[in-house]
């Protein structure tokens, strides 16, 4: 039982790390728009970009 | 390619070898044209409130875009624009339909880039996003953050907690094993209490502050009074943790309130639509004379001042047509999308667009005065303003709070006496179990959803009680003219008296009436018209003109006696008719039988209204006999006709003092007194007039199609609504009166109260966002594409 001295306070950093992530995503904007993503699969344009365009 | 329907006839004309038609042709499609010009935008005043510089020749813009049908527009135009030369940069948001937009003034303009968007079908205006944007994306920014925060950590804690749970006393969860446990629940849910209950914390200090309790003060203090024993406890080694629970509740409550702000955030998307009906600049003259003018902002235009409208502008402000023909486009606020004649001493609606002449108006009001700004004023109020019921609600969640408060302290002090360890315990339990933010809730989603969905459907609520009072309502009141028909007549019968046949004297009246503006005027129809000269209007009686036969006249049958100089024969007109003559110096040539057009649906908005169990009264200023003609052709039992406004008063108020609850369904304008006088009315003001219609709701748009249905669907909107908040204030009333007592015996430990809590406060929220209309018919799109992908895979 004493791997849980080290467990346990590792994942309490671990959520903090988490948190930190979940924190910088929502800064980026990455949840500003929830609907976006779902239709970008089907309007993927998978054509190499034309020159000059 | 706007659509497939547009792609079948782009390849139809291709296959047939028709291309030269898209090289020749000179317009594209009717879109531009009821546009303002893009060019606008162009104007360093417009860019000032709108552009920002994001660099030397980089700007920036946020546009919001319209007439999207769906994602694959957005995509459209996202692909289209990002293909411009000179645009650096689109993020287009697929749930507000809002651009941002970056591009390199030296390569395009913004005026470019918006014809850019008009020119595949769709419109783009810039906007500016500091105003709301901002605000909103931040507050949705924090509200996901403290979610996060509150679920991450509560569910982080349960897992801590789980051990002491399960814990038989064994001895295999040893001591030293379970302090460690304890103290990773309390820091996992100190980032809860410091990030997630801000809001709690921030408005029970203001409440303090204020010497008043609101409901965020029981949640505040349970929450800090079950967090400090519960660090007490850890410190100690002594007595119950419960930072699983409390972490939890902060996660269910939160998740409550964001389900609630998103329902709000989206009512409040809809009037944004309200905003945008007037133009920004219109173009102001410094005298009768002044040819071009000068660029102002619209609500810089005073009363009594020139503009001049150029063809395809909007109009800047209401006013009257000083000089120049046109016709004018007023759909956006009447609904009516056929184009209205406009000549010196018309009326002009700011917003409307003029299509086909320049015009100089005068204004006559301008900015905040004109009648869209009063329209989007009163949805506003309306949206602002809390109904009694809502307020009701709140008062009785005050009392409930104080009632908590009191009870908490004495439990706290009961149990002190009786077993002074539990003491607190039961008091964060007490603190907690009871939810009157449940009857809060309880209203107000569902009244912002319901007002959301008739704004969505047309129909503007300008009063906050109309809602509650539509569920209510057990008689309905019609008006006649202008209500059930369109005021607007129609040729039932032509009879001739020998001279000229039918269609001949039904052309010498569409001649004669060219000439006027008179609603029978509609009535003689599109064809052929013969020349007539020195058209005279006798307001009241008729008209006169002088055609290839001479003088004729088209009017009531004394006026054309004048000229005629006999009685008039017997032209067989039933009761519900209007009679019009046609003569000329030789005699009598025809009678035309006018009819007041039903409305299309007006038949089937009776039916509806009688399903549902209305009793149903027609009540009209009109001839009596015409009342009842048209009160039997629809079933309607109870009729009054020949009625004054006083007389309508009178009528509502007999039925009111029987204990009926009178829905009015009125023009808006005649009928004013008995509209105010009515337990909730709907108003058909024609748009342009709504602003002074005095009616709980006002039907905007679309004069003459199919939408009176749309005021059978308040009907049942509302009944529903009403339904759900008599479910949630039944709901949350039980819960606490059985939940209060239990906690205060002790029976309700603080995890349980916390559930209980936050259950219910979820079960408010959720069964305020079900829908309130009926069930939309499955979508056989999303069936088959769905069992396509099912074949591929």
């Amino acid at each position: 039982m004493e791997s849980l001295y080290i467990l346990i306070p590792l994942s309490v950093v671990f959520v903090f790390v988490i948190g930190w992530v979940f924190w910088r995503a929502l800064e980026s904007g990455q949840f500003d728009d929830l609907d976006r993503p779902a239709h970008d699969i089907l309007a993927d344009d998978d054509r190499p970009p034309e020159d000059g365009a | 390619m706007c659509c497939a329907g547009c792609q079948a006839v782009a390849r139809t004309i291709a296959a047939a070898g028709f291309e030269s038609y898209y090289q020749t042709r000179s317009a594209s499609g009717p879109t531009p044209q009821t546009l303002p010009p893009a060019a606008v935008y162009d104007d360093p005043l417009a860019q000032r409130q709108f552009v920002a510089t994001a660099g030397e020749h980089v700007r920036e813009v946020s546009l919001i875009l319209d007439r999207i049908r769906c994602a694959a527009c957005l995509w459209l135009n996202e692909q289209w624009l990002r293909r411009l030369p000179g645009v650096t940069r689109v993020d287009i948001n697929y749930a507000t339909h809002r651009a941002q937009l970056a591009w390199d003034e030296r390569r395009t303009k913004l005026s470019e880039i918006l014809e850019a968007v008009r020119a595949i079908g769709y419109d783009a205006w810039p906007y500016d996003p500091r105003r709301q944007d901002e605000v909103r994306r931040r507050e949705r920014r924090g509200a996901l953050l403290r979610l996060f925060v509150a679920g991450f950590g509560a569910a982080q804690a349960m897992m801590y907690a789980f051990p002491a749970y399960l814990d038989d006393g064994s001895g295999t969860l040893t001591a030293a094993n379970e302090q460690l446990m304890r103290w990773a629940g309390l820091i996992l849910t100190l980032p809860v209490l410091l990030v997630s209950c801000r809001p709690f914390f921030a408005a029970a200090w203001q409440d303090l502050r204020r010497r008043t309790v609101s409901l965020d003060t029981p949640i505040a203090l349970g929450i800090a009074a079950g967090f400090a024993a519960s660090t007490w406890a850890t410190f100690t080694g002594r007595g119950e943790v419960y930072f699983d629970s409390i972490a939890m509740l902060v996660f269910l409550l939160l998740g409550a309130r964001y389900l609630e702000t998103a329902a709000r955030q989206r009512a409040a998307r809809e009037l944004d639509h309200l905003a945008r009906w007037m133009p920004s600049f219109a173009q102001r003259l410094r005298g009768p004379d002044d040819p071009a003018g000068e660029r102002v902002a619209a609500h810089a235009l005073a009363p009594g001042e020139l503009a001049l409208i150029a063809p395809g502008e909007r109009v800047p402000a209401d006013g009257v047509v000083e000089r120049g023909a046109s016709s004018a486009d007023e759909s956006l606020l009447t609904g009516e999308s056929r184009p209205v004649a406009k000549a010196p001493g018309a009326a002009l609606v700011g917003g409307s667009v003029n299509l086909e002449q320049p015009l100089v108006m005068r204004v006559t009001r301008a900015g905040a005065e004109t009648q869209a700004a009063a329209i989007a004023r009163l949805v506003e109020r309306a949206a602002a303003a809390r109904p009694k019921l809502v307020e009701g609600a709140d008062r009785l969640a005050r009392h409930l709070t104080l009632v908590v408060l009191a009870a908490a302290a004495g439990a706290f002090l009961w149990w002190l006496a009786a077993a002074p360890a539990r003491a607190p315990w039961v008091a964060v339990a007490v603190l907690v179990v009871t939810c009157p933010c449940a009857l809060a809730l309880a209203a107000p989603i569902v009244l912002t959803r319901a007002n959301a969905r008739l704004l969505a459907r047309g129909l503007a609520l300008t009063r906050s009680r109309a809602i509650e009072a539509l569920a209510r309502a057990s008689d309905v009141v019609l008006d006649k003219t202008g209500t059930l028909t369109l005021g607007r007549f129609a040729l039932a019968r032509t009879a001739t008296f020998g001279a000229l046949d039918a269609a001949a004297c039904r052309t010498l009246a569409r001649s004669l009436e060219g000439a006027s503006r008179h609603p029978i005027a509609r009535a003689f129809g599109e064809g052929p018209v013969l020349r007539v000269a020195d058209a005279r209007n006798y307001p009241g009686h008729g008209v006169e003109s002088v055609a290839d036969r001479g003088r004729v006249r088209l009017g009531t049958a004394a006026f054309c006696r004048e000229l005629a100089r006999s009685a008039p024969p017997p032209a067989g007109a039933g009761p519900a008719h209007t009679t019009v003559y046609l003569a000329d110096a030789t005699g009598w040539l025809a009678a035309f039988l006018l009819e007041d057009e039903l409305r299309p649906d007006a038949v089937e908005l009776v039916a509806a209204l009688m399903a549902r169990g209305f009793a149903l009264h027609l009540v009209s200023g009109d001839e009596p006999a015409v009342v009842e003609a048209l009160a039997r052709r629809l079933g309607i039992e109870a009729f009054a006709g020949g009625a004054s406004p006083q007389d309508k008063y009178a009528y509502c108020e007999r039925l009111q003092r029987t204990g009926r609850v009178v829905a009015m369904i009125g023009d808006g304008l005649n009928d004013a007194p008995v509209l105010a006088r009515a337990d909730v009315s709907v108003a058909l003001a024609a748009g342009a007039d709504a602003a002074q219609a005095q009616a709980d709701l006002v039907l905007l748009g679309e004069q003459a199609q199919a939408r009176l249905l749309v005021i059978d669907e308040a009907f049942a909107v509302a009944r529903r609504a009403m339904r759900v908040i008599r479910q949630n204030f039944a709901w949350a009333l039980a819960y606490n009166v059985v939940a209060l007592p239990l906690a205060a015996a002790g029976v309700v430990g603080p995890w349980e109260a916390a559930l209980g809590m936050a259950a219910s406060s979820f079960i408010v929220v959720l069964n305020a966002m079900r829908p309130l209309a009926p069930k939309a018919p499955w979508k056989a799109s999303t069936y088959s594409s769905r069992s396509r992908s099912f074949s591929y895979s």
